[in-house]
């Protein structure tokens, strides 16, 4: 039954606001083809050359193999432990229960800012440098809650049952982990990885105070988007986000059960 | 809890080991919960604390090393100067002005995306919403300084009715902002559209109610929680953002204020007070959401 307030006012701000959405999307990748540098309106020309020109560019494939690498460490971090973290509180009652679970949403709910400053003086405090491991201890820390977040989702819905009936019909615990209790969570984790990956792969807030002189994708754009000259190259690199972007959207859909779940960040 | 397993024929001691882990013991639970606490007690509660700890540290004046001695300076310093005050204001007042207008935006799309879209519609229109939120946060940004740039698109079509674009300013801040967060308001308020019974509607209806009565005695009461879960990612994601300040406003935020002293300043203890100010607007937003109901709505 639906109410009938599918007016044509409603059907209006719809449209309006999916445009609003998608407008600045569509101009990126107008002015990936623009012949001018300055990127002013109306645009000069087409051309394809800024996509060669960033193929060529060394620092941005680096930063790319950086992002790359920092978000399957962060992933297979956050992966394992929000698993962990989410057994533990479907399936234990102990105290401090409720406790977990809000301090595992802490840092996405307090502003970035506040995890990548707390992290920077603690590096700084402690000295041990800021490398590599440095930028993945910050992500892997917002990563775990997504994945705890899909898999107790999971959990929740899933009936203990299942596996007692498993184990009466003979399995032992290892048989049940692998034939019912998994298939049944593979799914929470594939959501929760892809969104973890993601969150990593797009962080640039927390990263800046983790990272010290190395460049990130975020980074590289962050720096390069002040530089004039190097405008056509940051928009051909957006414009391959924008495409790439359309992967885990895909993969969201076809986990269609999940999409709640994914769209939790 | 039953476990089942005393009615099994002992087999050995493969069969009695995983029988125990099928238990659920006090041991367990510790293999289970000593990993993501221990790493989050290190990782984060710890540097929390550090934070904390070197807000109360200072430079030495002459040669800036930080003194790693207590001093009450950095917080003097904090709410003396009157240009810190309206750093805070600021971007208090973008931030709650960025929630209301996602709030606003975010109820047509979620309304029709629950409750009129066909479930094929629906879906698309899920998708939509999806890829700006998955696609690269600087690259949204950057589209917006291409947009709001002085000569850009935004000029050039304003400027064939006679107008100018807002520049970069506190206004285009606020607009940028509201575009960058408002699928984080779309989805939880959708998600809230969708939880209430259809039956609900018709009652109101049989009871007289208009759809303006409805909406405002019947819906709006029941996804308030939604939209508060949705506003803790409006507000506190404004609340700490520099890079957008960075890129298209001209007045420094607060979070600016502890990137440029952090980077540029070089000046850690002082960042780390400032720091702290989002951490206590915070902790004051989401006890206010919590009577919300916002955490059963995430």
């Amino acid at each position: 039954m639906k109410p009938r307030s599918g007016s044509i006012w409603l059907r209006l701000a719809t449209i309006g606001i999916l445009a609003f959405l998608y407008i600045p999307l569509l101009i990126i990748v107008l002015y990936a083809f623009d012949t001018d540098r300055s990127q002013s309106w109306p645009i000069q020309g087409l051309t394809t050359d800024w996509f060669a020109a960033a193929l060529a560019n060394q620092s941005v494939g680096d930063a790319l193999v950086l992002s790359i690498q920092v978000a399957c460490a962060a992933t297979a971090i956050a992966l394992l432990l929000g698993t962990l973290a989410s057994f533990a509180v479907q399936r234990y009652s102990f105290f401090g229960r409720g406790t977990v679970s809000f301090l595992l949403v802490l840092p996405i709910a307090l502003p970035g800012i506040v995890t990548g400053m707390a992290l920077n003086a603690t590096i700084n405090a402690t000295g041990i440098g800021f490398t590599t491991f440095t930028i993945i201890l910050g992500h892997a820390t917002f990563c775990i809650v997504v994945v705890f977040n899909n898999v107790i989702a999971r959990l929740r819905r899933t009936s203990r049952s299942i596996e007692e009936a498993s184990m009466d019909l003979g399995a032992d615990t290892l048989q049940t982990f692998r034939y019912v209790t998994f298939p049944v969570i593979r799914t929470a984790l594939i959501a929760g990885g892809l969104l973890a990956f993601a969150l990593s792969f797009d962080e640039v807030i927390v990263t800046t105070f983790t990272a010290g002189t190395q460049e990130t994708l975020p980074l590289w754009i962050f720096d390069h988007i002040r530089r004039a000259n190097q405008l056509p190259i940051v928009n051909v690199v957006a414009v391959f986000l924008i495409l790439l972007s359309t992967i885990p959207v895909y993969l969201a859909q076809r986990l269609s059960s999940d999409t709640s779940g994914l769209a939790g960040r | 809890m039953t476990t089942g397993t005393s009615s099994l024929p002992p087999e050995g001691v493969r069969r009695r080991f995983l029988a125990a882990l099928y238990r659920r013991t006090p041991a367990q639970l510790l293999i289970l919960l000593a990993p993501p606490i221990g790493w989050f007690g290190a990782v984060y509660l710890g540097s929390l604390a550090i934070l904390l700890l070197s807000a109360f540290w200072y430079l030495n004046p002459i040669t800036s090393a930080v003194v790693h001695d207590f001093s009450l300076s950095n917080f003097q310093q904090l709410v003396s100067d009157p240009v810190n005050r309206t750093i805070v204001l600021r971007t208090v007042v973008i931030a709650a002005t960025v929630t209301i207008a996602d709030m606003a935006l975010a109820f047509p799309i979620a309304y029709f995306m629950a409750r009129v879209a066909s479930p094929r519609f629906r879906s698309i229109l899920f998708m939509a919403v999806l890829l700006p939120l998955w696609s690269n946060y600087l690259v949204r940004v950057f589209a917006w300084r291409i947009i709001l740039a002085q000569g850009g698109p935004l000029d050039g079509l304003l400027g064939v009715v006679g107008l100018k674009g807002p520049g970069f300013s506190d206004v285009s801040t606020w607009l940028v902002f509201t575009y960058l967060w408002l699928p984080y308001m779309i989805l939880p308020v959708y998600a809230g559209f969708e939880r209430i019974p259809g039956s609900l509607f018709e009652a109101s209806a049989d009871l007289g109610g208009r759809a303006a009565t409805t909406f405002r005695r019947v819906v709006l009461p029941l996804v308030l929680p939604a939209v508060a879960a949705g506003s803790i990612f409006t507000f506190s994601l404004t609340l700490g953002d520099y890079i957008t300040p960075e890129l298209v406003a001209k007045n420094q935020f607060l979070g600016t204020v502890i990137y440029e002293n952090q980077g540029v300043a070089n000046n850690v203890p002082f960042a780390a007070t400032f720091a702290i100010v989002p951490i206590g607007i915070m902790a004051i937003y989401l006890l206010l959401a919590r009577r919300l109901g916002a955490f059963n709505a995430l």
